[in-house]
């Protein structure tokens, strides 16, 4: 006999799509239900089957090349500088996890409509960040340089020291635009592991740095000069705690 | 088309561009074939692109799915009509299953998931490629798909019923 959940929630648990006290609703029914048990190891074993068999189908280069050829024949396409590949990976999780921040510090609790937004927000600097050569990007050690080339792109103006002398090495730059705001991001490398600071311009009062974490990635959030900092990175607390020092007393 | 600037065009190549495997994909699995699949979902891209300006943000891929998904059912509609009225019938899957060619082929496991998928009607079919191969959420299923997000959940699961009733028949329609 089929359970009641069976149709319901069981799938919702299954997808890991149910709130928080709606699982534990139906996690209680489980220690019950024989028949949910079952059933959550038939799915999960149909989906090992549908994984393994590799079904997806992607795009064949045909479909690419037909795709591609009516928009390029559109405008030319802007030459932009290939960045390394690891900025693009520490970029990606960086630009998820400062959407993030934006949202809790800066908006407090909204809508539905507003997440959804955000959401959209995340995944196409997600998207953006993940695409080579689609997003601005400077590879350089020059402050000069990555100085003078987000001086014409960012807006605002952005203050950019290389501290290899202090072993945070400075690596490039680029702009995103997040909640439709451009932002500017100084990359730097410290011990082989990338450090993205997220700079933008701020009304608010210099404020103390804030710590945290997000996932596996810290964070040190500050104001300085009606400019707002974000470090983020997957290195030690103390090391972006160390930079943070040395961009606030160079700013 | 030609009034587009380069800049959405920059934002479209951005957008929407990283999403044509999905696009693909869910064409492949909506009309059964690889060929068909490429002419419509080229179909749906350049539709996409030409309506472009109405996109304002917010999931790209939800967005894209949407178009590849309504111009497959228009072409099913004006090419195979007789699909989408298509009901899942166990015994008449179980005969399919039996023939020859399924005994012969009946050993490879992804033959006969997709031929399992393909058995299932499109509106079930579309939401497991959605769910399983795409790894979309409920949500974005809902929007993809216009139903509403509480009838995802119980489609999901008579489509799962049915895939798994569907691969069980092939086993038993292959034995002697």
């Amino acid at each position: 006999m089929r359970c009641d959940f069976a149709d319901s929630l069981l799938q919702g648990y299954f997808d890991g799509e149910l709130s928080g006290c709606r699982a534990a609703e139906f996690e209680r029914h489980l220690r019950h239900c024989a028949h949910c048990a079952t059933e959550l190891v038939d799915l999960d074993l149909l989906r090992d089957r549908l994984q393994l068999a590799q079904l997806y189908e992607p795009a064949t280069a045909a479909l690419r090349r037909k795709i591609n050829a009516p928009l390029h024949a559109i405008a030319p396409t802007t030459a932009v500088s290939r960045p390394l590949v690891w900025h693009w990976l520490a970029a990606a999780a960086a630009l998820l996890f400062v959407a993030t921040l934006l949202w809790r510090v800066g908006h407090g609790v909204r809508g539905d409509d507003y997440q959804a937004e955000l959401a959209g927000e995340i995944v196409d600097a997600l998207v953006r960040s993940q695409q080579p050569g689609q997003m601005n990007v400077i590879a350089s050690n020059n402050e000069r340089v990555v100085e003078g080339w987000l001086d014409g792109r960012a807006r605002f103006a952005v203050p950019v020291r290389d501290f290899t002398n202090d072993g945070f090495a400075l690596k490039g730059g680029r702009v995103d635009v997040i909640e439709g705001h451009a932002v500017a991001v100084l990359v730097y490398e410290r011990n082989g592991r990338p450090i993205n600071v997220f700079i933008w311009p701020t009304r608010e009062r210099d404020s103390p740095p804030r710590t945290g974490s997000w996932q596996s990635f810290r964070w040190v959030d500050w104001r300085k000069g009606k400019k707002e900092f974000c470090a983020v990175s997957d290195v030690d607390p103390a090391d972006l705690e160390h930079l943070h020092q040395l961009i606030n007393s160079s700013a | 088309m030609n009034d587009f600037d380069a800049e959405d065009r920059l934002r479209f190549e951005q957008l929407v561009l990283p999403h044509v495997d999905a696009a693909f994909n869910l064409a492949r699995w909506l009309l059964r074939s690889r060929a068909d699949a490429e002419d419509v979902a080229q179909e749906a891209l350049l539709r996409s692109y030409r309506f472009f300006r109405g996109f304002h943000g917010g999931d790209a891929r939800a967005w894209l799915l949407q178009i590849v998904r309504n111009t497959c059912y228009t072409w099913l509609e004006k090419n195979r009509p007789m699909e989408l009225s298509m009901e899942f019938d166990e015994e008449l899957h179980l005969q399919t299953c039996a023939t020859p060619e399924t005994l012969a082929i009946v050993g490879d496991d992804r033959k006969r998931l997709t031929m399992a998928l393909e058995t299932l009607p499109p509106r079930f079919r579309e939401i497991l490629v959605l769910r399983e191969l795409e790894g979309c959420s409920y949500k974005e299923i809902a929007a993809i798909t216009a139903i509403p997000i509480g009838t995802v959940m119980s489609s999901l699961s008579r489509a799962r019923r049915q895939l798994h009733s569907a691969l069980v028949n092939s086993l038993q329609g292959a034995r002697p």
